[in-house]
């Protein structure tokens, strides 16, 4: 359904992307993982058509750079965040997509309704909380039922509540066939929603594992999501590998897996190098293996 | 992470993409409910039509009498309120649209839609072209009507006259808004730069063109080429014509250009403001085909 070869992206001197190749069959779901600057959103932009790149994408055989049109009628796409006009309404709002997606607007209560917004259609768009503005942001992008989602760190902005809610939202109308890529570096989300895991990093698309694989990589017991500064990420990651933990970049930090007993003391190890955690989520990562067996 | 060959990939049909006019049409009316539920709409409308009140007022204590003087005699009032109006509403309408999509991240969602990048550019200018229109035939037609209630003599084909020539200067600066609004890359930038092309076309132009008269002796043929390079002076040129029927005022340009083209005026002013709307799109159309919406 979904088809790169040999992506490639500069921005400059800077290559986002570099030869990333990768098929979604129809009705698969594909995370891509990695680092800030990894190169998730550029290739998913990529997909999407919205810039020119080196090498070729299809949706569903239509190249999205030639046949763009045809191409993004097959795809539904969530952003981080969507900057609607303050003014615009929350039905008027999907009205307006379905129109644009060549279908009659009288579809909007149903759209709001499978994602839990029809008591909220009559409201502004800024009025809406984080969690519905993504939940209405997904209710666009199912109109039509297209076969293939995209997703783009959809849960970045949202709190835990709202995370989990959507995650679940998601996982519950994702399914039936749908081919879903989505970006992501929650390792929670991942375990959810994605069969198969592609890492990508500085540009290159380093392995694509299906998701057992990939969490079991990360270890048999919990992993600790710590955010912290962005400038002083790699010093942590450092002190934490000197200190015996396998940690590894994410977007917002680090995940260090970690032991029962021992969840404490990645904590002791950044006290001791002064170095300030803002955030912390433990993640079973276990649990989710096994969910994929 | 091997790709298949791309001919072996079968072709996934969902339905047929909407056609070019009906998403021109989507953008177009959701342009122009957001234009008429701003408040930006209304208070150049209501601006429009207070100036032009105000502007037959000045003109008849001018000509010694104590009230309104009618529409014919304060067409030329009007036409510099228009000269003045109308292009910085139209500039800066044009330099947010697309700048200030860009940077609230909504270009970037729209334009994953099915929907091409001319055809939201060609809905967002039919939208606000729209938007210009009511806005200019409000203003103008509110002051017609007042005008009229109040007993003064009114002149409807002079009406027509002007808020025909408005609306195509509207839509030529709207046009260079656009095109500005592409190259920008951040709203207040787009804004910033159509006030500063507002003011070199509104005085910028008038004086150098007094001074390169004085200075390099120009020719009344120079004179008028130079003048049909700025847009607000096409419009000031063709209302006159049209309406007063005469560029006598305009001194011996006026009387040149009147002697020596004639009624063939009106073709040569329609072809230098068809120009001036269709250069600055084609080329924002360009523009924006080939840059990143982010």
């Amino acid at each position: 359904m979904i088809l790169a070869e040999r992506v490639t992206k500069r921005f400059g001197r800077n290559t986002a992307v570099r030869e990333a190749s990768l098929t979604l069959g129809a009705g698969e779901s594909v995370a891509l993982w990695g680092a800030n600057g990894a190169g998730k959103t550029t290739l998913i932009r990529c997909v999407l058509g919205l810039i020119r790149f080196r090498g070729r994408i299809t949706i569903g055989g239509h190249d999205v750079l030639r046949r763009g049109k045809a191409a993004r009628l097959l795809i539904g796409y969530v952003p981080q965040e969507i900057g609607f006009h303050d003014e615009l309404g929350v039905r008027e709002a999907v009205r307006h997509f379905s129109r644009l997606k060549g279908l009659a607007p009288r579809g909007a209560e149903e759209a709001l309704d499978r994602v839990g917004l029809s008591d909220h259609a009559s409201k502004r768009v800024r009025e809406l909380s984080g969690g519905m503005k993504q939940r209405l942001a997904l209710a666009i992008a199912l109109l039509g039922d297209p076969p293939v989602l995209v997703l783009d760190e959809v849960t970045a902005s949202l709190d835990a509540v709202g995370r989990g809610e959507f995650v679940a939202l998601l996982k519950r109308l994702s399914g039936a066939g749908r081919t879903m890529l989505f970006a992501s570096h929650r390792i929670d989300e991942i375990g959810v929603l994605a069969e198969r895991v592609a890492a990508l990093d500085k540009g290159r698309l380093t392995s694509v594992m299906p998701c057992r694989e990939f969490l079991a990589g990360l270890g048999a017991g919990e992993v600790l999501h710590l955010a912290l500064p962005a400038p002083l990420r790699e010093r942590a990651r450092s002190a934490l590998m000197g200190a015996g933990f396998d940690a590894r970049l994410n977007g917002v930090g680090l995940l260090v897996p970690v032991t029962t007993g021992r969840k404490a003391a990645p904590f002791r190890v950044l006290a001791e190098a002064n170095i300030p955690v803002d955030d912390f989520e433990v993640v079973g990562v276990a649990a989710r293996a096994e969910e994929h067996t | 992470m091997t790709a298949l060959p791309i001919a072996l990939v079968p072709v996934v049909s969902a339905r047929r993409a909407p056609s070019t006019a009906r998403n021109i049409a989507t953008v177009a009316r959701r342009e122009l409910r957001d234009a008429v539920r701003t408040r930006w709409f209304w208070l150049y409308t209501l601006a429009f039509a207070s100036l032009g009140l105000a502007v037959s007022f000045v003109s008849a204590a001018g000509a010694g009498g104590a009230g309104l003087s009618g529409f014919g005699r304060t067409t030329a009032g009007l036409t510099n309120l228009v000269l003045l109006v109308v292009p910085l509403m139209a500039l800066t309408a044009g330099a947010s649209s697309i700048a200030s999509d860009r940077e609230r991240g909504m270009l970037a969602y729209i334009l994953a839609q099915p929907i091409t990048r001319t055809e939201l550019l060609l809905g967002k200018y039919v939208g606000l072209g729209g938007a210009l229109f009511g806005c200019i035939a409000l203003g103008i037609g509110a002051c017609s009507i007042i005008m009229a209630w109040m007993g003064a003599p009114s002149s409807p084909v002079a009406m027509l006259w002007m808020s025909g020539l408005a609306l195509l200067l509207a839509l030529a600066m709207l046009s260079l808004g656009f095109l500005i609004s592409v190259l920008a890359r951040r709203s207040s930038v787009a804004v910033g730069t159509a006030i500063f092309v507002w003011l070199t076309l509104a005085f910028g132009t008038d004086l150098a063109l007094m001074g390169g008269a004085i200075a390099l002796r120009l020719r009344v043929q120079s004179l008028l080429a130079l003048s049909l390079v700025n847009p607000l002076q096409v419009f000031k040129l063709w209302s006159l014509h049209a309406i007063e029927a005469s560029l006598d005022v305009l001194g011996p340009a006026g009387l040149y250009a009147t002697e020596e083209y004639g009624r063939g005026l009106h073709l040569i002013f329609g072809a230098c403001m068809g120009a001036w709307i269709a250069a600055p799109l084609v080329l924002a159309a360009l523009l924006f085909s080939r840059r990143s919406p982010l």
